[in-house]
């Protein structure tokens, strides 16, 4: 199979789970992970008779900052809508969500191959209970039910896996930069749904506006790796079918990581009818200039504008830059110690190289300590301190005696103690390990 | 006009009776005859009202308040299982 | 005189002066409810013992020497307004054993404002009608005539009221619900602008319309109740932020000079009796200074068209929690009203059907809104009939689909335009049936038409008419 002859074109819905700390629509705390079920419900997320929404203004500047992130235009004029259908993780039998008038709309994010990639939408709505399977019932945690969702609708730009995962992981970290989602995939925060299809490979440019007659819809990934192999295998099957001079059919799949293969899960005969309507319950939203420019110039500095800066500004090469501004807190903590070591004439290039090179523990390790530390060349390891916690549980479980004893009154027996934890850290600074020990050994 | 009664019931999770159907097939369409005098009415370039109150922009500080109980949560339900909704087994579509 | 007699004001000031005790209103009242609910059935659910309770805190409370504005005073709730810990059934077997987990915002004021609260009142299921006949536990009698419907949906709250079960009694009312019962059974029924009365824990039928109200037996008792529910509420986004007033203060400001409109067609097809009653009201405002002017407001018969759009849609959405899973039971509990609803709502919101239907309703609705907005450049209030007839007989609503449409047809502009509006009983029929007016102001004038109201009100004193049970 001339596996050139067809081109993939892919468009992608990814929901982000903003991290405020109230749920969308009404004042119960959004947590949801490892919580005890339903203790997070009130009459407005369980879906009540009677209850009422009311909108979370922090969930929805930060939806309109992804959109500025994602260079879209905000518009003056936004509402809610009713999305009706029923599901039993959907209490009210209707999801309050944005369909024709959603918050921002035509962006666009660049890829690396420097081709620009469609932004069609960015809205705001609330996610669903969670349905935990068993054999023969379903049990139900409204928990995350109302917790706040971004959904980011792309065009379908994409033309092969590598520009979708490079979008996903740009999208997750522009999320973490603005610091309004953990964007942790296991705990489910992004999800991610590929619509694939295939067009014949032409050179000719008028076939490529013209989108293929079908498209297939992947749901609910939870892992870029399993969006890279649902994408492959559905180029493949698609592909095969193409082959055979027939269309492939509209239909959404789900990703089966134990067949390794996607599977049907329902034919689109008709497409979903949601009978979506403004949602009386809330007022419109109108954005007025001076607010939209506003909540623009609260925008912390993106990714992309950070590494052209750090590389600029601390003269340091486009790999150590990318390394540095990968994480927010990384590119933070390298900015304060230059701050700090520039009184101290250590080089940007300097510290970047440790930040690099060693793991160094952010939070126990301030960049004043740091700057200490390469000043005068001590070499002393600073040790991470949930590691020697870890160490010193075990080490004072395995040595009864030792501890008893130093309680009795020995306290000669924490030299003892200290010797076997340093078995563990051979340059481990003894006055740190000692007051810690010192403190478990008291509770 | 005549509705699929059977596709709107479907939309709407309602279960109905046979003999629902049929009579409900003639009181809707008697109803859209009544509705459909709006029709005589122009609205060409009219902006439609979802709300009267003209209000805009309301919204709520991002706060936590304290919730139901687990057991006020489940208080009104048949059936339940360790602090959970139960209900027959659904598959994820 | 019983004490379940008085009016609210009347109770107040004994209560004051020690005549008596809330619990002694309060045991008079259940005295009453005992003696005529087998007859009438008025209530859902009769709270009896946490009523003698909040009644003997009440008279603790005023022994201390403490007022509020409703403090014990006897009232009814109907059964759409959640309840904390007190069966809440909206008149459907879908809800027949829900205990809400918390209080309407409405619930939560009347409580801190020292109300005695002895039950929720029966309704048309869901507040599905003008009949009270949809109710899943057996339809309310007009106290007037027992062979006759007390109108609805507040049907229940509006038979408590005139038959001196309670003081007053809170309602709601999407287009009509208040109005029109209290119309048919004459007792005074406001309906606030929308969103004067948070909607929070009200069992929704019409999102964009539900408005809740009171009904009592006098207008004074209108405005008293007033002060208590209307202000923003945090929990309800579509509540008014304007500040709250003193609904009482200007009941008895001059009307001189004060314009009403009347418009044609607001009199078409209705009863004779009902328009010389109406037009006798108006020569007694005359006399004190009104000035009667002659409008011409849309058509309320493409207001029945635009209600019927909008609220069959909301409510296929609003019905769409009850599956059984969380609270109730499940959707086949429905009875045929709500499924009509749900079935016409559910179809013009369908995928094809959204333009023709509601969006089309909406756009007749602000051309309704604009109609109303010219009016009252012109007038001060609009002066119309509340119902077509007077209350009809048992039965009538069976089978047509179109029964609450037709009997609220003069109350729906007004509710489409989110208008405040107050029934007032004009007089009565030669069957001995109480006739009612309706007097429509623009947006937040609840302190007008509660003048011109209470000026017409202590001119004819029809309330002092009392239903022979």
């Amino acid at each position: 199979m001339n596996s050139n002859k067809y081109q993939p074109v892919i468009g992608l819905e990814v929901h982000v789970e903003l991290k405020t700390k109230s749920k969308m629509f009404c004042s119960c705390k959004a947590e949801y992970f490892g919580q005890k079920p339903n203790i997070n419900t009130c009459p407005v997320c369980l879906g009540l008779p009677g209850a009422l929404p009311v909108p979370n203004k922090k969930a929805i500047e930060w939806c309109i900052m992804i959109g500025f992130a994602l260079n879209c235009q905000v518009s003056n004029f936004s509402k809610f809508d009713r999305k009706n259908y029923f599901y039993p993780d959907l209490p009210k039998g209707y999801q309050i969500s944005q369909y024709d008038e959603p918050f921002c709309i035509n962006g666009s994010i660049k890829l690396s191959n420097n081709k620009s990639v469609g932004i069609r939408r960015v809205h705001m709505e609330e996610d669903t209970g969670k349905l935990i399977h068993q054999e023969n019932s379903t049990l139900i945690d409204f928990n995350r039910s109302g917790v706040p969702l971004v959904e980011i609708v792309t065009e379908p730009d994409f033309e092969s896996v590598e520009e979708v995962v490079e979008y996903l992981k740009k999208l997750q970290q522009i999320v973490r930069y603005l610091g309004v989602s953990d964007a942790d995939m296991e705990k489910g925060n992004m999800r991610l749904e590929p619509n694939i299809s295939l067009r014949e490979n032409t050179t000719n440019t008028t076939n490529k506006q013209i989108l293929p007659i079908y498209k297939v819809e992947v749901k609910n990934i939870n892992s870029f790796r399993f969006v890279e192999k649902a994408i492959e295998y559905e180029i493949k099957r698609q592909s095969g079918i193409l082959n055979q001079g027939k269309n492939p059919i509209q239909e959404t799949r789900g990703w089966d990581e134990n067949k390794q293969k996607t599977v049907s899960q329902r034919i689109k005969e008709e497409a979903q009818d949601y009978r979506y309507f403004p949602e009386p319950d809330i007022p419109p939203l109108r954005f007025i200039n001076s607010q939209i420019s506003n909540l623009k110039s609260q925008m912390p500095e993106l990714p992309t504008d950070k590494l052209i800066r750090f590389q600029k500004e601390y003269q340091l090469s486009k790999y150590d830059a990318e390394i540095l501004t990968r994480e927010k807190e990384t590119a933070d903590y390298f900015e304060e110690s230059v701050r700090i070591g520039k009184l101290q004439k250590v080089s940007p290039k300097q510290i970047a190289n440790i930040l690099i090179n060693k793991k160094v523990d952010f939070k126990n390790i301030l960049p004043a300590k740091l700057i200490k530390g390469i000043v005068f060349s001590i070499k002393i390891d600073f040790v991470d301190k949930s590691k020697l916690r870890k160490i010193i549980q075990n080490v004072l479980l395995k040595n009864q005696k030792a501890v008893n004893d130093y309680k009795n009154g020995k306290i000669q027996a924490i030299g003892f103690l200290i010797g076997k934890v340093k078995q563990h850290f051979p340059k481990g600074d003894t006055n740190q390990i000692k007051s810690t020990l010192e403190k478990h050994l008291k509770t | 006009m005549k509705i699929n009664v059977l596709h709107v019931a479907k939309l709407a999770n309602l279960p109905l009776k046979n003999e629902e159907i049929k009579k409900l097939e003639e009181q809707l369409s008697e109803t859209l005859t009544y509705i459909e005098k709006l029709n005589s009415i122009n609205t060409e370039n009219i902006e439609p009202t979802s709300q009267v109150t003209g209000l805009e922009n309301v919204a709520r500080e991002d706060e936590p308040k304290p919730s139901l109980s687990q057991e006020e949560a489940l208080s009104n339900t048949k059936s339940q299982h360790n602090g959970l909704f139960k209900i027959k087994a659904v598959f994820d579509v | 005189m019983n004490l379940n007699q008085l009016t609210i004001k009347e109770a107040k000031e004994g209560l004051k002066n020690k005549k008596f005790s809330s619990v002694d209103l309060t045991q008079d009242c259940l005295k009453r409810i005992k003696e005529i609910e087998p007859k009438l059935n008025a209530f859902v659910t009769i709270t009896e013992k946490e009523a003698l309770s909040q009644a003997k805190k009440a008279d603790d409370m005023i022994a201390n020497g403490d007022d509020l504005p409703l403090l014990g005073i006897p009232i009814s709730i109907k059964d759409n307004f959640c309840t904390l810990g007190v069966k809440t059934t909206a008149s459907s077997k879908v809800l027949e054993n829900f205990i809400p987990p918390y209080n309407a915002t409405v619930v939560e004021k009347l409580n801190n404002a020292g109300a005695v609260t002895l039950g929720k009142t029966n309704m048309d299921a869901w507040a599905h009608g003008s009949s009270t006949e949809t109710s899943d536990f057996g339809s309310t009698k007009n106290p007037w005539n027992l062979k006759r419907l007390p109108g609805g949906s507040s049907g229940g709250a509006a038979a408590s009221v005139s038959s001196d079960e309670v003081l007053a009694g809170i309602g709601s009312e999407t287009a009509g619900s208040i109005r029109q019962p209290a119309s048919w059974c004459g007792a005074v029924g406001l309906k606030p602008t929308y969103g004067r009365v948070s909607r929070y824990g009200v069992i929704a039928m019409a999102s964009s319309l539900d408005s809740p109200g009171p009904i009592t037996k006098t207008v004074e008792d209108s405005a008293l109740i007033l002060n208590v529910l209307a202000g923003q509420d945090d929990k309800d986004a579509t509540t008014s932020p304007r500040k709250t007033e003193d609904h009482t203060k200007d009941l008895s400001k001059s009307i001189k000079g004060l314009r009403i409109g009347i418009s044609e067609d607001y009199f078409k097809g209705i009863y004779r009796e009902i328009t010389e009653d109406v037009q006798n009201a108006l020569k007694v405002l005359e006399k004190q200074g009104a000035i009667i002017k002659n409008i011409k407001l849309f058509d309320p018969q493409y207001a029945i068209a635009v209600y019927t759009i909008l609220q069959r849609a909301e409510v296929s959405s609003n019905l769409a929690r009850y599956d059984g899973i969380r609270y109730g039971n499940d959707r086949s509990y429905f009875g045929e009203e709500a499924k009509r609803r749900i079935m016409l709502g559910t179809y013009t919101l369908s995928a094809g059907y959204y333009d023709a239907y509601y969006k089309k309703a909406q756009q007749v609705r602000t051309l309704i809104v604009k109609d109303f907005n010219q009016a009252f450049k012109d007038v001060d209030v609009v002066i119309a009939p509340t119902s077509p007839s007077t209350a009809l007989f048992a039965g009538s609503s069976e089978d047509n689909p179109m029964f609450g449409e037709l009997a609220d047809v003069l109350v729906e502009p007004s509710s489409i335009a989110g208008l405040p509006g107050i029934n007032i009983t004009c007089g009565f029929s030669k069957e001995d049936l109480p006739i009612g007016m309706q007097i429509i102001g623009p947006q937040l004038a609840e302190s007008l038409i509660l003048n011109v109201a209470y000026k017409y009100e202590q001119e004819t004193q029809f309330y002092k008419q009392r239903p022979k049970l």
